[in-house]
């Protein structure tokens, strides 16, 4: 309850920080105080050294991984805003009010992990949507914000449209909102649900495969992710996204026996396939950096998507290294991006002669995004082919999986290609030695997880 | 201990290495790291090491294994004495950034070592890649002129290659009895027939691009003509026995029945590249394109050999393993400096070395007749026994294979006799001074090559252990 409660104060604090004052530094200073409170308060509720409780009516339920999963997606967005801070206060004029909107998010994602209640994920869905509407559009003046807005908010609220219709087939079929373990059968081995139930269960699948933009539902993706300010997309392709798996995780953990468990695994595999086929293919043939790292973070759903497939400890482990992994590559690849010019591979031929440091940086984290040893991403992915075949699925679902992580080579080396062996002057804005050293922290955290992963779930498992 | 430091020395000297700037001093370091890890190789194979072990990452039962038998010390002692060579030899070499060129090589031992040496599957498969990625980048940075789409060639084969293998790995770890990587519990997996021959596909290919077995050799004369030279020289002394290996200690011990029953369909396709590498490299004219078909021919002919299933013919395999890896980094080592010296590779531009350089030219000759496998040459001993092998398993693919010989002697001749005789070239004209580092290097490998060709048994005594274990089972 801590986070839920202290991000929304938080929040609220934050829109009024610009009476008190108008420096946007100090702004971003106490929006960053603030994520380390909030970060401090989920330890507490996690460690059980205070926690604030109240009567929920089962609607909310914190257990060990939520409150973990917390703590990392707000470790990310801390990490997130530390690096991208002055970005942040180069775009609109009221600074205070993202780190709002930052902390209204992060209200969202708190729910998200601990919602017991499809109610609750109603809210949770809805309260992290309604802002990143607004982060998407906060570049009044250029019209592809604009547009970007516009087509994320037309068809987010489709969605959460299908969501909310799901629900109600579900209340229809069982009479309560509350996620229950489906009574099976014990003879016939089916469960003895009503078909709205069934219904209603693959409404939530298409509303969260729209949310976590899993092929065939990801057409907003490219255009929001390319249309939104540099600054955000990263943060909506990764925390976002990570906390809308953990609530597809938490829903279909159980649920799915209701949907029966032959069409589980009918339809999972074709959206997995067709969310790597689409995102690896397509990113093939961009030019533009910023729209090819969109088209990869769809690849890289298709590779999360895995953790849906079975429910064994390795699901687990691995959704939270592979978002771990894949959110830190993420922001570091952006980080770079940022202070581009323009955003076509060639704009970063020759970055490795006058720059060395951030040609290895990004490489580095390219690599992680592609999953080669020695980073986090080598065991993010390893992971999953692991909890995917121990969850049963057949070795030529996995054999198409590493296909396509090889065709992911192919585009991540582009860029590796252009920094080292191509020759030409970067268009690159000045780099200070401050922000290399932040890229480093995130560098290391890859390096150190690439090796000992298990110092990232560790904690939760004792 | 011993295992770790050897792991260790060069992955530290190759952090080092990033901070000195000065070429001369990188040199020396280089030199002086890899001449450390040199003795610790020697050390551990003809004294032997206690193997390492520690926790990796327990929630998943990987360990960090290194241990060393027979197999491993003969590749440790041949990666052992590669690098210190192969810096010595090309230390005159004009190469940008030597500092990084030769960390980026040391990198790239660490992770030849560390193949080498792991007893566990996940640590395996950690150093199979470790090794490819400073590669890719020797490749395509220092390279020739076609260096980026050929060596990215190269990289996403071997990097799908290594992907199936993790599939099988996967595979195989599921069914162990006690979930763990070790290559113990993995030969005690219990695997269906269906799920065996899976897996051997998955390792199979893996293995097969790496080595290279036609027909999945396209990468491997383009990257070797495109690559510096010093890179050449690892990728073909030492790198291509990693496909090798892996089928030694991977694919045939814990997928016996499978590999027996594909033993004709790998045997026929190695004898068919191998005959078609010596096809193709009668005809070439550019030295380096010639030594890197000859060496697709030679570890075609060892890949055969494996197949077969005969001791005799896995001995011979882990006797050339060595000495096809010196024998080789003499020619390459004699390439470049003709190529350094006279700025191409055409043969036919090439002609009187002879009466230039006599001492490079004997030594020239040396080395041709280790390749074509002379008696009194290491490489006889080897051969001798795979062919052994190969006959009791089929007369017919012996036959084919032996076609090969005759074949190796043609084109190796006609090389030597392209470049050493005939009148004074033009191009060998230039030829300044000898290269005196080179030179010594090479009369060191030749050498070994005349030790270990009339005195075997020195590399027997080191591999026996091996041999057993593989036919124990």
């Amino acid at each position: 309850m801590n986070a839920i409660i202290v991000s929304t104060l938080l929040g609220v604090i934050m829109m009024f920080v610009s009476w008190g004052t108008t420096s946007s530094k100090l702004q971003r200073s106490i929006g960053l105080m603030g994520m380390l409170v909030l970060i401090v308060a989920n330890l507490a509720q996690l460690n059980n050294w205070w926690s604030i409780e109240f009567n929920t009516k089962g609607m909310l339920e914190f257990n060990q991984m939520g409150l973990y999963v917390n703590t990392i997606l707000f470790v990310i967005t801390f990490i997130y805003l530390w690096i991208n801070g002055e970005e942040i206060e180069k775009i609109g004029n009221h600074t205070a009010d993202f780190y709002a909107i930052f902390f209204f998010i992060l209200c969202g994602v708190s729910l998200l992990t601990s919602f017991n209640n499809l109610l609750m994920l109603f809210i949770g869905i809805e309260i992290l949507s309604i802002p990143l509407y607004i982060l998407t559009g906060s570049d009044k003046k250029n019209l592809f914000s604009n547009e970007a807005s516009i087509k994320y908010f037309l068809m987010g609220s489709f969605s959460t449209g299908i969501l909310l219709l799901g629900i109600a087939f579900i209340y229809g079929a069982t009479g309560t909102f509350t996620l229950t373990t489906p009574v099976v059968n014990p003879i016939t081995n089916i469960p003895n649900e009503h078909f709205l139930m069934s219904a209603g269960l693959l409404l939530l699948f298409v509303s969260m495969n729209f949310k976590v933009s899993a092929a065939p539902f990801h057409f907003w993706t490219p255009d929001v992710y390319d249309g939104a300010p540099t600054v955000f997309t990263p943060f909506m392709a990764t925390v976002v996204k990570a906390a809308g798996f953990i609530a597809f995780i938490k829903i279909f953990e159980v649920q799915r026996v209701a949907l029966g468990q032959g069409t589980w695994m009918i339809i999972l595999p074709l959206v997995i396939v067709a969310t790597l086929l689409v995102g690896n293919v397509t990113a093939v043939f961009q030019r533009s950096v910023k729209r090819m790292l969109a088209y990869s973070s769809i690849a890289q759903a298709g590779f999360m998507l895995f953790a849906l497939y079975g429910n064994s400890t390795f699901n687990n482990e691995g959704i939270l290294l592979y978002i771990v992994a894949y959110s830190l590559a993420t922001i570091g690849v952006f980080a770079v991006l940022i202070k581009m010019k323009d955003y076509s591979i060639e704009s970063f031929n020759g970055l490795a002669k006058s720059n060395p440091t951030l040609a290895f940086l990004t490489t580095l984290f390219l690599f992680s995004l592609a999953g080669i040893p020695l980073t986090a991403g080598f065991f993010a992915k390893y992971y999953m082919l692991n909890a995917l075949f121990t969850a049963g699925a057949g070795i030529w679902l996995l054999i198409t999986a590493v296909v396509f992580a090889a065709i992911s080579v192919y585009y991540y080396f582009k860029l590796v290609q252009a920094m080292y062996f191509a020759e030409g002057t970067p268009a690159i804005h000045p780099i200070g030695k401050q922000y290399e050293l932040k890229l480093w922290v995130i560098a290391i955290i890859l390096l150190v997880l690439g090796v000992f992963p298990p110092l990232l779930f560790n904690y939760i498992l004792i | 201990m011993l295992l770790l430091s050897t792991l260790c020395i060069p992955f530290i000297a190759a952090i080092i290495l990033l901070f000195v700037k000065h070429n001369e001093k990188a040199n020396y370091v280089a030199i002086a790291c890899s001449g450390v890890t040199m003795a610790l190789a020697f050390n551990i194979a003809f004294n032997g090491a206690t193997s390492f072990d520690a926790n990796w990452i327990l929630s998943i039962n990987a360990r960090f294994l290194l241990s060393a038998d027979g197999l491993a010390k003969i590749l440790v002692l041949l990666t052992g004495i590669s690098f210190p060579a192969i810096f010595i030899a090309t230390s005159k070499n004009e190469i940008k950034n030597r500092n990084q060129f030769l960390s980026l090589m040391l990198f790239t031992q660490t992770g030849l070592l560390g193949v080498f040496l792991a007893g566990d599957a996940l640590l395996f498969y950690f150093f199979w890649e470790l090794a490819l990625i400073p590669v890719y980048f020797l490749c395509s940075i220092w390279g020739g002129e076609k260096r980026v789409a050929i060596t990215f060639k190269f990289f996403i084969y071997t990097f799908l290659g290594s992907l199936l293998m993790l599939i099988g790995i996967i595979l195989v770890y599921t069914n162990t009895p006690d979930h763990s990587f070790l290559i113990g519990s993995f030969k005690s997996a219990l695997l269906t027939k269906g799920q065996q021959l899976t897996a051997f596909a998955l390792f199979f290919t893996a293995f097969a691009i790496k080595m290279p077995i036609f027909p999945l050799h396209t990468w491997q004369p383009d990257a070797y003509e495109q690559s510096p030279t010093p890179v050449t020289m690892v990728l073909s002394a030492v790198m291509v026995k990693m496909g090798l290996y892996g089928v030694m200690r991977w694919l045939l011990p814990l997928f016996p029945a499978a590999s027996l029953s594909h033993a004709h369909f790998v045997v026929t396709l190695s004898i068919i590249g191998v005959l078609y590498a010596s096809f193709i490299a009668i005809r070439q004219d550019d030295v380096k394109r010639l030594i890197a078909y000859s060496s697709i021919a030679h570890i075609g002919l060892m890949s055969a050999a494996l197949f077969t299933f005969k001791s005799i013919g896995v001995q011979g395999v882990m006797i050339q393993l060595f000495s096809h890896g010196i024998n080789v980094l003499g020619l390459w080592i004699i390439a470049d400096i003709i190529e350094q010296q006279t700025g191409t590779r055409s043969m036919k531009a090439l002609g009187g070395l002879a009466k230039k350089q006599p001492t490079l030219a004997i030594l020239l000759v040396g080395f041709a007749f280790a390749n074509i496998a002379l008696p009194l040459t290491n490489a006889f001993v080897g051969e001798f026994l795979m062919f052994n092998a190969i006959f009791q398993f089929s007369p017919w693919m012996a036959a084919f294979a032996g076609v090969s010989v005759v074949l190796a002697a043609i084109y190796t001749l006609n090389m030597v006799q392209k470049i050493a005789y005939g009148e004074v070239s033009d191009a060998i004209n230039k030829m300044q001074l000898p290269n005196k580092n080179a030179q010594s290097i090479l009369i060191v490998l030749l050498v070994i090559v005349f030790v270990t060709g009339v005195y075997p048994q020195l590399l027997f005594n080191i591999s026996s252990d091996t041999l057993q274990q593989l036919f124990v089972k």
